[in-house]
């Protein structure tokens, strides 16, 4: 039985809520919120690829092959950014990310 | 169509990377006494950029990924502007804190290339990467005060809801991708006027508007800016204010008009319903701040509800009226962080609203102009802000969206009062102690440039009009 376009999508739509939940719901640890944002980013590859073999059209790997570079040096500048944070802060639970409010 | 006619309708784009880079090299080799220099520099490249394309005629490059038009040439023209005032402001602001780092200029460079390549980008894949250059910059700049908690924390949340958004933004360009069949803007409008508008483009037309909303801070995705605006250095919460939502907002125009014009209604509702949330909130949540930042940052979110209301009408005249407005919130907005940026008391930022308390009487001329551009944010007349308002309330009327107009006059009048209070403060309330004088020529020419627009713009408004009227005309037949 051959997979079709539609499990494709479901695959890639559950992968985008579990990050999009991961980052609303997690409460402890700004690493896994990384983790959230590559979920995402990966799960819409999925999307992109597979409607590009459906339609049979090369702009959506293109595309997959951009977001992948983006998604490397977004993890490379969100980890930097983290690594400062926490030499001012000194931790990087998210509930401690508070000092801004109003 | 070959490479080097491509590679001259790309040329201010061209300028911007290629220099960004060879400064980049300057500043490895010569460390961070060369910021100065490098600051200059990055000016003259950013005018060399504006100038190019100023020079550059209406072309499409790479197969039509990418086009020079009136519309990019004004927004750029506002955005290649905004820049130069920043680089000014960083320039002044590392002489008074004494502490240079050079990547600051650079990071400006390719974030306006990122904007560049945005407001041109005619192709789901050139948009993607032109707001991702342009994002990744200013996440780094945002959080670039790196021995400040305030500075970092205020790169971290801008950077999470940045890149949710992001993600936000492709799973509805793939959606759009999959259900129109082609990346380019033409071919989908193309694909929309023969197929119709069916579920899975408009589930990607709400994904990808909820993503642009974020970098536009509309309600309700506005969480992170005032945070990102109390927290980043001031030079870069003039940058974010200014630059980077007159870019985003381009690209919501083009974006939106472009690909669907045969979609208005459906997209049309959920404008509307984010330009009310942002009027609203604009108007009721600057009220209690005491921090200048933050409040700049409440208000900016009510501007973005006016200058929405321009693309709620989906008309000409609202595009129009829209251009107009960013042009002057841009414009404004640099004058009002100047002013913001020369709060400085023995040697210290200073940001609460008390401390300008007095101002007229220690430093009438700062007080001057900060009143005249807070006035001319509020919309009183005769300034310019009036007329940037009425050509944005003009353009829904005449689309028979009246509740929404009226619901945008009283927004502005309730938003008025905190504009007033600062006035009030500066020449009603007991001086404090006077500011420092170091204000430099830099930061008193984007404040009097600021300044004299908001004054006498109306004498001779035709100018801009007229440059706003092509500009929308590229866009809208």
């Amino acid at each position: 039985m051959a997979i079709g376009l539609g499990s494709y999508l479901t695959v890639a739509a559950l992968l985008f809520t579990i990050g999009v939940f991961g980052i609303f719901l997690n409460r402890k640890n700004i690493i896994v919120i990384l983790m959230s944002i590559e979920l995402i980013l990966l799960g819409v590859n999925i999307n992109f690829v597979a409607f590009s073999a459906y339609l049979h059209d090369l702009a959506g790997q293109v595309m997959a092959m951009f977001v992948l570079t983006v998604a490397a040096a977004e993890a490379a500048i969100g980890l930097a950014i983290l690594v400062v944070y926490f030499r001012n802060r000194g931790s990087i639970a998210v509930e401690d990310v508070n000092v801004m409010k109003g | 169509m070959n490479i080097q006619a491509d590679l001259y309708v790309l040329s201010p784009e061209l300028i911007l990377a290629v220099g960004a880079l060879v400064l980049l090299l300057v500043g490895a080799m010569r460390g961070d006494r060369s910021t100065g220099l490098l600051c200059w520099l990055s000016i003259a490249l950013i005018v060399a950029s504006a100038y190019m394309s100023l020079v550059v005629g209406d072309e499409s490059a790479f197969r039509g990924a990418f086009v020079m038009d009136g519309f990019a040439r004004f927004t750029k023209a506002v955005i290649l502007w905004s820049s130069v005032g920043c680089v000014l402001m960083a320039e002044h602001y590392f002489r008074v804190e004494k502490s240079t780092r050079f990547e600051l200029p650079i990071l400006i460079l390719l974030a306006t290339l990122g904007m560049s390549l945005m407001v041109s980008a005619n192709n789901f894949i050139a948009l993607y990467m032109g707001l991702e250059l342009q994002s990744l910059a200013l996440y780094v700049l945002a959080a670039f005060k790196r021995d400040s908690v305030r500075s970092s924390e205020a790169g971290l949340k801008y950077f999470v809801l940045g890149s949710l958004s992001s993600g936000m933004m492709l799973y509805g360009i793939s959606l759009i991708y999959g259900f129109a069949g082609t990346m380019d803007f033409v071919g989908v409008a193309h694909a929309v006027a023969v197929g119709g508008v069916g579920v899975g483009i408009i589930f990607g037309i709400v994904f990808l508007i909820a993503g642009l909303a974020f970098k536009i801070s509309a309600v309700p995705f506005h969480m992170w800016t005032p945070d990102v605006y109390e927290g980043a250095p001031t030079p870069v919460t003039a940058y974010l204010a200014t630059a980077s939502k007159v870019a985003s907002f381009a690209l919501v125009l083009r974006a939106l008009l472009v690909p669907f014009p045969t979609a208005v209604h459906e997209w049309q509702q959920i404008i509307i319903f984010i330009s009310v949330l942002s009027m609203g909130l604009g108007a009721f949540a600057a009220i209690g701040q005491t921090n200048i930042k933050r409040l700049m940052a409440y208000s900016s979110i009510g501007h973005m509800g006016y200058a929405l209301l321009g693309l709620a009408a989906g008309t000409q005249l609202g595009v129009r009226g829209m251009l107009f407005y960013m042009a002057f919130y841009a414009l404004t907005n640099l004058g009002v962080f100047a002013c913001v940026q020369a709060m400085r008391r023995d040697g210290q930022a200073v940001e609460d609203i008390a401390d300008l308390a007095g101002l007229a009487r220690t430093r009438p001329r700062h007080a001057f102009a900060l009143a005249t551009m807070m006035l001319s944010l509020s919309g009183l007349p005769p300034l310019a802000g009036i007329l940037a308002k009425s050509f944005v309330f003009l353009a829904a009327i005449q689309a028979h969206l009246y509740l929404l107009a009226a619901f945008g006059v009283l927004t502005s009048v309730v938003g008025a009062y905190y504009y007033l209070r600062i006035v009030k403060t500066m020449y009603f309330d007991e001086p404090a102690p006077a500011f420092d004088t170091n204000m430099g020529w830099g930061l008193t020419a984007i404040a009097t440039i600021g300044t004299a627009f908001s004054l006498l713009f109306v004498i001779n408004a035709g100018g801009l009009l007229e440059a706003a009227n092509i500009a929308a005309q590229a866009l809208i037949k």
